[in-house]
């Protein structure tokens, strides 16, 4: 392998390559996958010269360590974290050099849950289905990063992007999320949409690139049965027989039985990557 | 549903399937701009990524059902190994014999209604609905990929090695799903299939992998 590469000295709790994903396949069962903050992956990839679809890194929690081969720009975006090379601090949030054979430490999340982190020339490893992103539900794309893994980078651009005053929303203290109900809130009861949209909820622990796991009220049905499997989107909240809803992330399942009783707007799920467990949730209805 | 996509809600599996086939044609057509996905279930289709969903959610009761086109493209054979576990029950709720079964399930013609649950895995209806079989009541924690196994009116075949509570009736060397193959899916929502009676391998033989 020539020398545009890094060793992962670190890998993290649960560090992934991300892209924007793979639509297009849910018909054939692939969930779309790609980075769960994509406005802050984007942003990084921006900041060092890349295409803003370019393959970078996805942390959780605790961060990474990298060794580039040759000399990279890097950029470090999403949660705020502290970053060094060789022990010296480098800016968080802008591009940076770091030279060859530099440990590159990508400290743990200070607030928030993931940090990306852009390699200029992006990482390379081989697409699937036209994405490099790890889909941790279906086992598509590359493996979770793993200490003594070397990951091939692309050619960098020649000049960098520019990007003034990048705007870094924080991690919210309260995750608000505008939903509109339906398709199948004729499920639930009218106090268990109430609740839904009333009451407050908690990030639980268990939750994952799959989905954002909630404890708080249950939803109570207001009728038995199973619901015949059908087509689930980014952002349905679906709710299994215990009652407590599930807002469906990037690897998400294309299908499922379980009824969804509305579903988050889009642009508030790079938030939701974000929560950290016990964060408080609120649901809104919006039009 | 959400602010792109729209669930389409039909009367019945047959329905379903011809509304998905007339959203292929008019997708091909050129009609559909901005559509990103078209995901067939049981008795709905999903349309991901609609500029405009309220327009075309009016728009819909309007369409004249397009003309029942011949299918292009053949029937894929899948040959199985009718030596699954399951056979036997399966045989016993259908009231026949184990070699009867094998004979009713590899004399009908299958259709890929949907797919979901693991990339390239296909539900697939055929059987009349005197064969609908329950799921286990205890799923197994691994079942094997290339395992063919029924549930409800479902028949599929298990792409890669997963827990499953679905019954399993036989074995086939077919991949279901290569990503470095194109396409990757063997089995695509409207495949037709027929599942061929295959003699288990002799020693030192088998597909290779």
């Amino acid at each position: 392998m020539n020398d545009r590469a890094v060793t992962v000295v670190r890998a993290g709790a649960l560090t992934t390559v991300q892209d924007l994903g793979r639509p297009g396949y849910a018909h054939l069962g692939v969930p779309r996958s790609g980075a769960l903050d994509p406005a802050a992956a984007r942003l990084a990839n921006r900041l060092v010269g890349n295409d803003e679809g370019a393959a970078l890194l996805e942390t959780t929690v605790n961060g990474c360590a990298l060794r580039p081969r040759s000399a990279v720009t890097v950029a470090v975006g999403g949660a705020p974290c502290a970053v060094r090379a060789d022990g010296r601090p480098l800016p968080w949030g802008t591009a940076a050099r770091v030279p060859a054979g530099a440990l590159l430490e990508v400290g743990p999340a200070v607030r928030g849950l993931r940090a990306y982190v852009a390699i200029g020339g992006g990482i390379a490893v081989d697409p699937v289905l036209g994405s490099r992103s790890t889909d941790l539900l279906s086992g598509l794309g590359p493996a979770p990063l793993a200490d003594g893994a070397v990951l091939p980078l692309g050619a960098a651009a020649a000049a960098r992007g520019s990007v003034d005053a990048p705007p870094w929303p924080g991690p919210p203290d309260e995750l608000v999320l505008r939903v509109r109900l339906g398709p199948r809130d004729d499920w639930f009861t009218g106090g268990a949409l109430r609740a839904l949209t009333t009451r407050a909820y908690l990030v639980s622990p268990a939750s994952n690139r799959i989905g954002l796991r909630l404890d708080g009220p249950a939803l109570r049905r207001a009728r038995p049965g199973e619901l015949p499997s059908e087509g689930m989107v980014l952002g349905a909240v679906q709710v299994p027989p215990d009652g407590r809803p599930v807002v469906f992330l990037a690897d998400h399942p294309t299908t499922g039985g379980y009824p969804v009783v509305a579903v988050v707007r889009e642009a508030d799920l790079g938030a939701a990557a974000q929560a950290v467990p016990g964060t408080p949730v609120r649901f809104v209805t919006a039009p | 549903m959400g602010e792109r996509a729209l669930l389409v809600e039909l009367a019945d599996g047959a329905a379903a399937e011809a509304f998905h086939a007339e959203l292929l044609r008019r997708r091909a057509a050129g009609a559909l701009p901005g559509v990103r996905e078209i995901v067939p279930a049981a008795r709905t289709v999903l349309l991901d990524g609609v500029p405009e969903p309220a327009r075309l959610a009016a728009e819909l009761p309007g369409w004249e059902p397009g003309p029942r086109h011949a299918r292009v493209g053949g029937v894929v054979e899948v040959p199985v190994r009718y030596d699954g576990p399951d056979l036997a029950e399966v045989a016993a709720r259908w009231g026949v014999s184990p070699a009867e079964a094998v004979r009713i399930h590899s004399s009908a013609e299958f259709r890929v209604a949907f797919c979901g649950f693991a990339p390239g895995f296909g539900y697939l209806t055929g059987l009349g609905a005197r064969y609908e079989v329950p799921r286990r009541a205890t799923p197994r924690t691994a079942v094997p990929a290339g395992a063919v196994a029924l549930a409800g009116p479902y028949t599929g075949v298990y792409p890669r090695s997963s827990p499953g509570g679905w019954q399993l009736i036989g074995t086939t060397d077919a991949v279901l799903w290569d990503t470095a193959r194109e396409p990757a899916a063997l089995l695509s929502p409207g495949t037709r299939v027929r599942f061929t009676p295959a003699a288990a391998p002799s020693a030192g033989t088998g597909a290779g992998r």
